[in-house]
């Protein structure tokens, strides 16, 4: 696939950040068309997330869009890793929407990072995926690799 | 399933294919070769036997090359096609979504044909078939892309996006991902199955290829009676009756054109006469460290304080604990303050305190030595057969050599490829006859199995002892002469085997010392841990 095919999309994807973005989702850097970072925020009163700030790295490969991009939270001293039961505490997140089967090339930037806000907006459950301890030691894949199993509809 | 097997049965009219052993084995040579009307090695006692009744242990089955493959699934489709009011494509994709179970296929799409189109990935709509087309004013979602004269495409649902960004999709899905029966529209939670017709408008040549050879890999995958020949490079599947249940009654050893023999049941390449359970957990046995803990417990004694593991490398009797200093005597076990003056001299053998760790460990040796009595025969087999083939190809260049030589012709000398083939499967049988003994309970029928494969044993054992001998021997007719009725008897011998192993198993009535239908845990028979 040429590499300038994920360019020219993301080209687009840039122009149309730059005029305008949903509510609490801010672009922090986008140097080129392989890695790009995002702050978002929960606009409800959520407890578990009120008043805080997280930090999003979208990592592009060339086949983008038809691939999905990798997305990680990144912990920062001011931006932690969200609790969540999809998200472990070393940022990787399980979401089929993240996933070959789950993703289609019409997705992008903003609606991933609009898809995460409502993911965090709808959890009431303070605690992180089972096994998160094991897997945060244990893993050394990136999250493309990993073969999440999406059996959990309702968070 | 019935209705699936009915047509299975249809299209396997009669048995055609029933090959037995020997022929499997030489496809190329014996049956188009008559030996100057001698009575052929080979094909002796199993021929007469399939005249009369089913060989126990033959199972029947069906080899199909690619192209049977292809035409299976066309006939299919081609059917639906037909009874119901729809494409191929249509009818290929709904019948893939119903594993290939036409009746049920069509009892509910009379039934529900909204819920069934929905379910499998396919439009109510009739609109005409997809096609290029360049729209005005159209913006591509993927690319973001708005040239005038743009190319764009969409199935039935009408999900729109230019025509490169449709091929890079479709060749991620196919190429990288390896799809091919369940690539939905690029839309997001739009789930039409994109059919055989539109792919083929859309990417190259040799990417539709592989698209097809992936059908035909969900083809063979979807259906319980189909597996694919394991042989490598090798394109045949192989259709067999033989269900997942049957499998502690029945070994269903099948053979591929390729000439390739594997068993039904786990693709694992031919184990009779061990049922599959059986050699899976032989072949786990043989290969995690079980031994190992084995092997320490017959070789080392524990404290019999703190029970740290000891290894008597020389020395006296008198033993000092190194983590806990207790004393202990090494014959018996026992406390050492016990010994009084008889030091160094243990005569205490009856002495109670010792002799339950004795019996623990006298156990584990026992078991340590049935397990290796049964592996190192098993071994022994497996690498003889290796051997075995060895020699033959030496012996097949010098027989090459020894035909310019002496004028013996190409067919005089195949009687040596025939025993070969017969060693090999012969030793592959009774390779296995050492795992399946091992757990054997004793009784009886034990006794008359181990008595056949004695016998075989023998049989393969001379056999393999001729064909050592130096070339010049060989091409001495008399040798030749014994080698075939040899090569015949070993045959003999080994479906004598089957036959009354395989019978056994149909009949329930072997008993083994450990439960192969649970998955239990890996102990081999009486070991202790």
């Amino acid at each position: 696939m040429p590499p300038q095919f994920a360019a020219k999309r993301l080209g687009k994807e840039l122009q149309k950040i730059h005029n305008s973005l949903p509510p609490g989702i801010e672009l922090v850097s986008a140097e080129d068309f392989e890695e790009w970072v995002l702050d978002i925020k929960v606009l409800d009163n959520n407890p578990l997330y009120k008043d805080q700030t997280y930090r999003l790295k979208f990592k592009f490969g060339g086949s983008y869009p038809i691939e999905p991009p990798e997305v990680v939270f990144v912990k920062l001293p001011d931006r932690p890793i969200p609790i969540h039961p999809h998200i472990y505490s070393n940022g990787i997140i399980c979401l089929d929407l993240l996933g070959q089967q789950g993703w289609s090339p019409v997705q992008n930037v903003e609606s991933v990072c609009m898809s995460l806000q409502s993911m965090l907006t709808g959890n009431t459950k303070n605690e992180r995926p089972p096994g998160d301890e094991e897997f945060v030691r244990a893993n050394r894949l990136r999250p493309k690799d990993i073969d999440f199993y999406y059996h959990d509809n309702n968070v | 399933m019935d209705s699936e097997d009915d047509f299975m049965s249809a299209v396997s009219s009669g048995d055609d294919v029933h090959l037995d052993d020997s022929d499997n084995d030489d496809m190329s040579g014996a049956d188009d070769f008559d030996f100057d009307d001698e009575p052929d090695p080979d094909l002796g006692m199993p021929k007469d036997i399939m005249q009369k009744k089913r060989v126990a242990y033959d199972i029947s089955f069906k080899v199909f090359q690619p192209s049977d493959i292809q035409k299976q699934q066309d006939d299919l489709i081609n059917e639906v096609n037909l009874i119901l009011d729809i494409s191929k494509e249509e009818a290929a994709i709904l019948l893939r979504y119903f594993r290939w179970n036409k009746e049920r296929l069509i009892e509910d799409y009379m039934d529900k044909s909204r819920q069934v189109l929905d379910a499998a990935g396919l439009a109510h709509t009739t609109t005409s078939l997809p096609k290029l087309e360049v729209i005005p004013g159209f913006v591509c979602d993927i690319c973001c892309e708005d040239g005038e004269g743009l190319q764009s495409f969409a199935i039935k649902c009408g999900h729109r996006y230019c025509v490169d960004c449709y091929r890079h999709y479709l060749s991620q899905k196919i190429r990288e991902e390896g799809e091919a029966a369940r690539i939905q529209c690029p839309a997001d939670g739009c789930s039409l199955i994109i059919d055989a017709r539109s792919l083929d408008l859309l990417v190259t040549p040799e990417l539709t290829e592989r698209y097809h050879a992936l059908l035909n890999r969900t083809y063979v995958e979807d259906k319980d009676n189909l597996k694919w020949c394991p042989a490598p490079d090798c394109q045949n599947a192989i259709e067999c009756g033989v269900k997942k249940k049957d499998l502690d009654k029945v070994v269903p050893t099948v053979s591929c054109l390729c000439s390739h023999r594997f068993c039904f049941g786990c693709i694992l390449s031919d184990h009779q006469p061990a049922p599959c359970n059986l050699v899976k957990r032989w072949l786990k046995k043989c290969a995690d460290d079980s031994e190992t803990a084995n092997w320490i417990s017959a070789n080392t004694k524990e404290c019999p304080k703190c029970n740290s593991t000891i290894e008597k490398n020389g020395g006296c009797n008198h033993m000092t604990c190194r983590k806990c200093r207790h004393e202990f005597c090494w014959m018996c076990m026992g406390p050492w303050s016990e010994h009084g003056t008889s030091w160094y001299n243990c005569n205490r053998f009856e002495e109670r305190s010792g002799t339950e760790a004795r019996d623990a460990q006298a156990k584990s040796r026992v078991s340590l030595e049935r397990y290796l009595h049964y592996y190192n025969r098993y071994a022994n087999h497996e690498q003889s057969a290796r051997l075995d083939q060895d020699i033959y190809h030496k012996t097949e260049k010098k027989m090459v050599q020894l035909q310019r030589e002496s004028g013996m012709s190409w067919i005089e000398v195949q009687y040596l490829n025939s025993a070969s083939q017969a060693l090999q499967t012969c030793r592959q049988t009774l390779m296995w006859t050492y795992a399946f003994a091992f757990y054997l309970a004793r009784n009886n029928l034990t006794e008359i199995f181990e008595d056949n494969q004695k016998d075989l044993e023998m049989a393969v054992e001379a056999l393999s002892e001729m064909f050592e001998k130096p070339v010049t021997e060989l091409a001495d007719p008399k040798l030749k002469v014994v080698i075939m009725d040899k090569t015949s008897y070993c045959s003999k011998r080994r479906v004598i085997l089957l036959e009354d192993t395989a019978q056994n198993l149909a009949e329930g009535r072997w008993t083994f010392n450990v439960d192969l239908t649970g998955s239990g845990s890996n102990d081999g028979p009486s070991t202790t841990r």
